[in-house]
């Protein structure tokens, strides 16, 4: 956080115990979050989670069945959109087709009597912040996908709000443009300070953007930490599976509160005694291990057989049969190095796992 | 390559192929305007006759018509009808084509069919209809009866023109302008209006001539000194028979049709934007 945040001081929300429903489903269930002063926090989940909802909620358009919401101290839950000084962006954009770029970026500050010259130079330095200086008289449709995102960026951070949403305003770019607009963003949020909370589906976009990820999946809060701990140390089988990629196998326990899995110890349980576990192993923190390598204190080796190996670009898939219906995914690079050793399908292979990579999860089914 | 033998799409079909798609459209149109077209020769006759085609040719008919205080009040009438028809019809068809649109209610299909009732029933239930309701609170032959009677004729063509205006509109803009710090009303002013005001503009236009146009509920429910021009045209029609009739009739033609080339022209810019 090099630049001094400019504009007004950021907020934090507290959500207590939000819930929605649309009939019989609960698109919030008792959903408790707090996002910080200016953090970004990305609202991760699967098509249908309530992210959507969640963020309306947040912003004042959809009215939950019951809850809190404070920004700072003020409960917000009856203030009408409006006035609650919240900077919006939509997938869609939502431009205004019948102004230009300037107006666009203008209207909060019209809405609120800046007018004149201060207006201008209030839009003027919105459009240099996201780097579109000289736009100002452009018409919306003269703009490319990525221009038109930083004009809905510029309208909604331009009048100084307190809060930042966004819902999923990238998806319609392609990857390039996304990858680079997702830097940016970052820049941008360091720069504003605002509290951001970013709705997305891809889990390696809230991987890259964000402070703290908070999964959700129908309607529930499953797991809110920084992206290295969601990665690392995902709270279940749901997140486990729906960040990143991962085989599941399941563990078992023997009388000392070992974790077992085929008779390796690979963990331990504790006094934890009523549960099942579940080994979660990362594709790209698997190796090939030299024929013959025995599992150790640092290392846990399998065997198996490998049914193939897929050329993906900056990487390579293996998918080993460690029995006959268990398939384990590795993830390699593609450089001169590293290859599947020469391996063809069908040949014996070992795979092995540090043991700091090792990731168990309770209560865990394999999805 | 002569324009017979060329495509006439984007296919094998040539316009040759097509030239009796060509004619029987021609024909069709043809029969379909004749008898409006007629009546132009007629009003440009001398004759105390209507007579196709004139003998002789004057425009005493024009003047006939405009020199008279009771057509020239016939027809300040229908102006005046047409006008507030048009001022309470477009607003009410904008509030509930948006309503409509916005909501989410279960019942908006069954409320949108209610609301276009009026263009399905025959006209002349609504009039007869109309006529016994006015006589019990005295409405006949009234200005606001027959406003208020041809505004239940124009809603529905209000209603259908935005709505269609506003289906391809994203609501999530209005949205935007909320967060933005714009109340309710004012988003849909500034933000959703502006976008929709060729249908608006159109909604305005033919609610004006569904009025201006009217005759069936103007025959029952006005009279006196508010009869309509188009009253009046029926009852000279049926009493006595002049050219005045053609002349009338050639004026409302123009004009309807300026009108309507203007809601058309309207229409293919609000595409265009
Ligand atoms: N207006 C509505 N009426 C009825 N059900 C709704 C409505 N809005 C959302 N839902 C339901 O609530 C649940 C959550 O929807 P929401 O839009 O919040 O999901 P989402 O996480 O944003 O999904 P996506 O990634 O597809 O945008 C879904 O099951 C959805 O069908
Ligand atoms: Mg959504």
């Amino acid at each position: 956080m090099t630049d001094a945040p400019q504009g007004t001081t950021a907020l934090p929300i507290q959500i207590r115990d939000l819930t929605k429903r649309y009939g019989s489903v609960h698109a919030l269930n008792s959903v408790d979050l707090d996002v910080h002063s200016g953090e970004f926090l990305t609202l991760l989940g699967p098509s249908g989670s309530g992210k959507t909802t969640l963020l309306m909620a947040i912003a004042g358009f959809s009215r939950p069945d019951s809850g809190s919401i404070r920004f700072g101290e003020d409960e917000v839950i009856l203030t009408p959109p409006h006035k609650r000084e919240v900077g919006m962006v939509f997938q869609s954009y939502a431009l205004f087709p019948h102004m230009n770029v300037a107006d666009n970026i203008g209207f909060p500050l019209k809405l609120r009597g800046i007018s004149g010259a201060e207006r201008a130079a209030r839009v003027e330095e919105a459009l240099e912040t996201v780097q579109l200086s000289g736009f100002g008289a452009r018409n919306i449709d003269q703009l490319s996908g990525g221009q038109r995102q930083r004009v809905a960026l510029a309208r909604a951070f331009v009048f100084g709000p307190r809060i930042l949403l966004m819902d999923e305003p990238l998806s319609a770019l392609d990857k390039k443009l996304r990858e680079r607009m997702q830097i940016e963003l970052k820049h941008l949020h360091r720069k504003l300070g605002v509290t951001t909370v970013y709705v997305t589906h891809d889990q390696r976009e809230a991987l890259t953007m964000s402070d703290r990820v908070a999964v959700i999946n129908d309607g529930e809060l499953i797991q809110l930490d920084t992206p290295e701990v969601i990665y690392n140390s995902p709270a279940n089988a749901f997140v486990a599976d729906f960040i990143g990629e991962s085989t599941m196998l399941p563990l078992t326990r023997d009388d000392a509160g070992a974790l077992l899995f085929r008779g390796q110890v690979v963990g331990d349980a504790g006094t934890d005694q009523g549960r099942d576990w579940t080994l979660v192993m990362r594709p790209e923190r698997l190796f090939f291990a030299d024929a013959g390598a025995e599992t150790d204190d640092q290392t846990i080796v399998l065997t198996g057989v490998l049914r193939e190996a897929v050329f993906q670009g900056e990487s390579e898939m293996a998918l080993v049969a460690i029995d006959d219906d268990t398939e384990v995914a590795v993830r390699f690079g593609t450089s001169g190095r590293a290859s599947a050793s020469g391996s063809n399908a069908g040949d014996q292979v070992s795979i092995g796992l540090d043991r700091n990579d090792v990731i168990i999860i309770p209560d865990g089914q394999a999805v | 390559m002569n324009w017979w033998s060329r495509p006439a799409a984007d296919t094998q079909i040539t316009h040759g192929n097509r030239l009796w798609l060509y004619v029987l459209s021609a024909i069709i149109m043809l029969l379909l305007v004749a008898p409006t077209l007629i009546v132009v020769p007629m009003s440009f006759s001398d004759s105390q006759y209507l007579e196709f085609p004139p003998s002789t040719w004057s425009l005493r008919w024009y003047e006939e018509y405009l020199g008279s205080a009771k057509w020239m009040r016939a027809t300040a009438t229908s102006f005046q009808v047409g006008f507030l028809t048009m001022l309470v019809a477009t607003p009410l068809g904008v509030m509930a084509a948006y309503a409509l649109f916005v909501s989410r209610h279960r019942a908006t299909r069954a409320i949108f069919l209610l609301l276009i009732t009026p263009m399905i029933v025959p006209v002349i239930l609504i009039a007869i209809g109309t006529f016994y309701a006015y006589g019990r609170v005295g409405m006949n032959n009234t200005i606001a009866g027959l406003v208020l009677a041809h505004s239940a004729l124009a809603l529905p063509i209000a209603i259908i023109v935005v709505t269609a205006g506003l289906s391809s509109y994203d609501l999530s803009q209005e949205q935007v302008a909320r967060s933005l710090g714009a109340t309710r009303t004012k988003a849909f002013f500034l933000i959703t209006l502006p976008q929709i005001r060729f249908s608006v503009i159109t909604a305005a236009l033919l609610s004006f001539l569904t009025s201006f146009d009217e005759v069936i509920i103007a025959i029952f429910v006005s009279g006196g000194a508010n009869a309509t021009l188009t009253k009046h045209m029926f009852a000279a029609l049926r009493d006595y028979i002049d050219p005045t009739i053609a002349a009338i009739s050639t004026i409302m033609v123009i004009l309807s049709s300026a009108l309507l080339l203007l809601t058309q022209f309207l229409g293919s810019k609000g595409k265009r934007n």
